[in-house]
């Protein structure tokens, strides 16, 4: 583990989150807990034009699983769904600016895989294994 | 009285010898397992070069030497734990399967339905789950032992407990979240008087303090031993002659049975009685120079050194503000080497990352304890730090260090 996973702009997104709400009108929503920290994150999403018009989370857990949740739900505005399916592990590191490494990389990717599984509710589709393995 | 040199001791543990980044590892989870010393892998791996056989059946040399090298390690644990007999002594996987055992054999014959099993608040998950699945299928009350605000075992819940005459009180020797040691010999006494039967669940006493099998009057014992420095995949399930003798086994096969016709058998003696397959004999035969090297330091000693160290890192967390610790006060001697902290505001797997990169390993999480600390201690996880033989305040200066950069991180 580096340090440099606790970047000043994780730590602040953990301290004062994003888009941390529950949405009750939204069109789809999903759930993810993670054993290890326990972590435990539910992702929201609307859709106008086969686009993300809003995308909010909710939940508590550790400042990786957080400030990731945050920054993730705002750089997800206006992507498009099927952009969205092909995001994967890659598209937390750029985000994050690091590999979090074995150990924390399922807090890295809960929110990933919730946003990802609300998508694929949405569509009426069955997640893929890559989506499953995050 | 020795004083227990810790320098010296991380010399003959060969996992000290490596440097990550020039900084070698500081150790603070033995309490989830110790490190091991070099003339336990040397053990392993002599048996394994020079006299590898299975044991109980061969008549060739090699076999009967590793025959006797695994029976004397349970006579050498029979001495230490202050046992009458080796034959009391059934070796298991570990502490888990020592209870599990337990549970299927004796409760499966002993507990029946509306009979009261009392255990406590402070368990380990492996002296719980085994409980909450007897009762549902005997359909037996289980009842707790509260854990009160001086995180020792409340008194007058205990006395309640007792009221309801149980048939089983099982309960640990030492916690492994709060490090508050129980006071095993007035409870077996005072359960006994109710004719309960009593299990303690030693895996984190038998390697931390003198244990005297006799002395508790217990009727059954739980250890584990990778955490006082043997092998993983070794453990001991010490019972009382007459309650093993007059238990089922559980897992049938060969080692176990003195004969077999078509429809029927008879039983081995114990302890082999319940050993049926190949022994886990490299675990065995570790496990005595574990034991040689404990009782050469003494385990009144390590004990000693231990709460020396407590004392040390509570005096130390109790200067950091915004860190709060889980445990009794050190006024009793009732309090091993188990911290349990968190810093408010910071999830404890944050703290153990950071701590990681000073090479400081602690464990985070509800140390499979879930309920005393999800509801005793109101906390989604804590951060534990464990401290050994290998230990000195060095490291606890390290943890230390690693407390001030978590919260120069999180600006607390
Ligand atoms: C108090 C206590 N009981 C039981 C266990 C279970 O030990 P094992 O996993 O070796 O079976 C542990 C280990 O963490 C423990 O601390």
């Amino acid at each position: 583990m580096s340090l440099d996973l606790y970047a000043e702009d994780l730590v602040a997104n953990y301290e004062h989150p994003h888009n941390r709400k529950n949405m009750s009108d939204c069109d789809s929503s999903s759930h993810e807990y993670n054993t290890t920290c326990g972590d435990d994150i539910t992702v929201y999403i609307k859709v106008k034009d086969g686009k993300i018009s809003d995308i909010s989370f909710d939940g508590s857990g550790c400042a990786i699983s957080v400030g990731t949740a945050s920054k993730l739900t705002d750089a997800i505005k206006g992507k498009s769904v099927s952009e969205i399916e092909s995001l994967g592990f890659d598209f937390i590191v750029d985000l994050i600016g690091i590999d979090p490494g074995p150990a924390r990389a399922k807090c890295a990717t809960i929110s990933l895989k919730a946003l990802k599984h609300a998508v694929f509710i949405y569509e009426h589709k069955k997640p893929d294994s890559e989506t499953e393995r995050l | 009285m020795v004083n227990i040199d810790s320098e010296e001791i991380k010399k003959d543990f060969p996992i000290f010898e490596s440097r990550k980044d020039g900084q070698r590892l500081v150790y603070l989870d033995s309490a989830a397992t110790s490190q091991k010393p070099r003339a336990v892998i040397n053990a392993i791996s002599d048996y394994y070069s020079n006299y590898n056989a299975n044991i109980h059946r061969g008549v060739y040399q090699i076999a009967e030497r590793a025959t006797e090298a695994y029976e004397n390690s349970k006579k050498e644990m029979a001495k230490f734990l202050g046992a009458e007999s080796y034959e009391e002594l059934v070796y298991v996987r570990n502490t888990t399967e020592a209870i599990n055992l337990v549970a299927l054999s004796w409760g499966e014959k002993n507990i029946s339905e509306g009979d009261h099993i009392l255990i406590s608040e402070m368990e380990h998950h492996s002296n719980l789950v085994p409980w909450i699945l007897l009762a549902k299928r005997k359909k037996a009350v289980l009842d707790y032992i509260k854990v009160g605000e001086d995180y020792r075992l409340d008194q007058e819940s205990l006395e309640n407990g007792l009221e309801k005459n149980p048939k089983l009180v099982a309960i640990t020797h030492a916690s492994n979240v709060l490090g508050t040691i129980n006071d095993v010999k007035s409870i077996t006494k005072k359960a006994h008087d109710k004719g309960a039967v009593v299990l303690v669940d030693g895996a984190q006493s038998a390697p931390h303090m003198p244990v005297n099998l006799s002395d508790i009057g217990c009727d059954f014992y739980a250890l584990s031993g990778h955490k006082m420095l043997g092998p993983t995949g070794i453990g001991a399930l010490y019972g009382k002659r007459e309650i093993l003798e007059a238990m089922p086994p559980v897992i049938g096969g060969g080692d176990m049975i003195e004969t077999v016709e078509f429809y029927s058998c008879t039983w081995n003696r114990i302890p082999w009685k319940f050993e049926a397959g190949t022994s886990n004999i490299e675990g065995g035969i570790g496990m005595t120079p574990a034991i040689q090297y404990l009782q050469k330091l003494g385990m009144e000693n390590i004990f000693k050194h231990e709460v020396e160290l407590t004392k040390y890192a509570l005096d130390a967390l109790a200067e950091i503000k915004n860190v709060e610790t889980y445990g009794p006060d050190m006024k009793k001697n009732d309090h091993g080497g188990v911290i349990s902290f968190s810093v408010n505001g910071v999830h404890p797997h944050d703290i153990a990352s950071i701590f990681d990169n000073y090479n400081v390993a602690i464990r985070a999480g509800h140390h499979c304890a879930m309920p005393l600390v999800t509801q005793i201690l109101r906390q989604s996880a804590v951060a534990r730090m464990s401290f050994y033989i290998y230990n000195n305040k060095d490291d606890i200066d390290k943890a230390v260090e690693a407390i001030n950069e978590v919260k120069r991180i999180f600006k607390k």
